[in-house]
């Protein structure tokens, strides 16, 4: 049974449909990246399948025990985590919020859930240092670290490299990758960069004008070679 | 010094004055406490807005010849603070835009009112200690005090009760969403809380200063410390020597109480600015 799948999802806002009739089954431990030109409804999707945001028409499920709130999540920087002081630990550590619950305070389990995120995405040495000071990556890492404290079996990415230099994207998704097959987890990730995309993901779904989504070789015939990603991945 | 601490003992006897010194030091913490959030959540000038709501409701009650106008002013000001942090994602008039028509709409309000209905021979002697809360903190009674530290207290327990979502809305609403958290609840929880701590606060240093006691203590700490939980006690304990500093100046000195008190706040900003500078260069 698959972990999460969509049928039929049309996605809009303020009324606007964006992206029709989008179709996919996820397996547990797949590695899948959405690409699509901007405004297409990539990150609209994400929130969608999150329940953070209603979809026009269709049916999102998941499977295999999968809640929502059990799903980690990597959302896009906003302005005010740029300057928050917060320390590396704090942020990690809010990512076991869902499993809080509504006890106010956390316990030894979650703060060692904590511990192990922090010394998987390799920010021991960080630990108590200030978010603000961190550089773009690893501010990232840490990111990644939270969204692991909250995700179970699957998590979902928001361009996690964007607005990285290249050594530090290659960093980022090389630990994705590591999380993917070293702990089974599965990631859905929306991505501009489509090498990258076509390097690690074993799926590839395209949102645009025509909706496609299947593995490597299928995508490569479907969609880059009929130009429906024009540039042909240096977006 | 033995001239100035017998002066204080003197002060010291008289209940009035050492009931303005309990309820300034519990606004004083509670101010802070919120005020970590809001600055962050970039919502510093709230404290204004909703001062100067909480002054055009005391209008309204004057005008009304309402004794006890407590009530009315803290009702007014929570339902303006709900709408003006509910709505500051999505709304149409955006939040900056939204806190500075409210704010300026209810002094222009209040004032007229007053000027219209004015009662007293005094009005700009009321409008003044109205805006700068000159006497009032004088003249508190004891019921007044206990009403005070009940609030306060509820403030504080509320606030360590939900420090952690607190944080986890603060720091990046969106995914506090995700995990199931119910930012829309805690955003109004804070909502109320920084329009019952206006109220309190309207008091202490007058609807005009009221966000100096908001944003200056949480920006000092900030300035130094840089978790999220040091940045909160900070700047609690940070507000809390300002405000009984303050007070016994303006005690001794004869100065108004709101102004010095915020005088103080900007001195030690002064400070951590400076030690911060420091710190940097020292690296």
């Amino acid at each position: 049974m698959s972990v999460l799948s969509c049928r039929g999802v049309s996605l809009g806002y303020e009324g606007r449909i964006i992206a029709e009739n989008i179709n996919f089954d996820i397996e547990q431990g797949d590695y899948v990246c959405i690409t699509g030109e901007n405004g297409s409804g990539k990150s609209t999707l994400i929130k969608a399948i999150l329940g953070l945001l209603p979809h026009a028409a269709g049916t999102i499920t998941e499977g295999d025990g999968v809640k929502h709130t059990e799903i980690g999540y990597l959302p896009q920087q906003t302005d005010i985590q740029r300057d928050f002081p917060a320390s590396v630990w704090e942020i990690v550590l809010s990512g076991c919020q869902s499993r809080a619950g509504m006890r106010p305070f956390y316990n030894r389990e979650e703060k060692q859930t904590a511990e192990s995120n922090i010394e998987k995405t390799g920010l021991s040495a960080l630990k108590k240092r200030c978010y603000r000071e961190l550089s773009g990556g690893q501010q990232q890492r840490v990111l990644l670290a939270r969204a692991l404290c909250a995700a179970r079996k699957m998590i979902l990415l928001d361009e996690p490299a964007a607005a990285l230099d290249p050594m530090a994207s290659a960093e980022m998704y090389g630990l994705i990758n590591k999380i993917n097959k070293e702990d089974k987890i599965t990631v859905l990730m929306v991505s501009h960069d489509v090498a990258s995309a076509l390097k690690y993901a074993d799926k590839l779904l395209h949102i645009g004008e025509t909706v496609f989504f299947g593995n490597r070789d299928e995508y490569v015939k479907n969609v880059l070679s009929k130009g429906f990603m024009p540039g042909g991945g240096n977006d | 010094m033995t001239e100035i601490l017998s002066k204080l003992s003197l002060y010291l006897q008289y209940p009035f004055v050492r009931y303005a010194l309990i309820v300034g030091t519990l606004i004083a913490l509670c101010s802070s406490l919120l005020g970590v959030t809001l600055v962050l959540k970039r919502f510093s000038f709230i404290g204004d807005g909703l001062s100067h709501v909480a002054f055009g409701a005391m209008a309204i009650a004057a005008v009304l010849n309402l004794t006890n106008n407590m009530p009315l002013v803290l009702a007014v000001t929570v339902i303006c603070a709900v709408l003006l942090l509910r709505t500051g994602a999505n709304a149409k008039i955006k939040g900056d835009a939204a806190v500075a028509m409210i704010s300026v709409g209810a002094l222009a309000v209040g004032y007229l009112l007053m000027n219209i209905f004015a009662k007293s021979s005094n009005l700009s002697g009321d409008v003044c200690s109205t805006l700068f809360g000159s006497t009032s903190i004088l003249t508190l009674g004891k019921t007044d005090v206990i009403l005070c530290c009940a609030l306060s207290a509820a403030v504080i327990i509320i606030f360590i009760l939900f420090y952690n979502k607190i944080f986890c809305v603060t720091f990046d609403e969106t995914f506090a969403r995700s995990a199931g958290t119910k930012a829309g609840v805690y955003n109004l929880i804070i909502a109320v809380v920084t329009a019952v701590i206006i109220v309190l606060a309207m008091n202490l240093v007058g609807s005009l200063l009221i966000s100096a006691l908001v944003i200056f203590p949480a920006l000092s700490a900030m300035r130094v410390f840089k978790s999220f939980r040091s940045v909160t006690i900070c700047s609690a304990v940070l507000s809390v020597f300002c405000a009984l500093t303050g007070m016994l100046i303006s005690v001794l000195a004869g100065t108004p109480v709101g102004s010095t008190i915020v005088a103080v706040d900007i001195v030690t900003f002064a400070v951590f600015s400076v030690i911060s500078l420091i710190k940097r260069g020292a690296k």
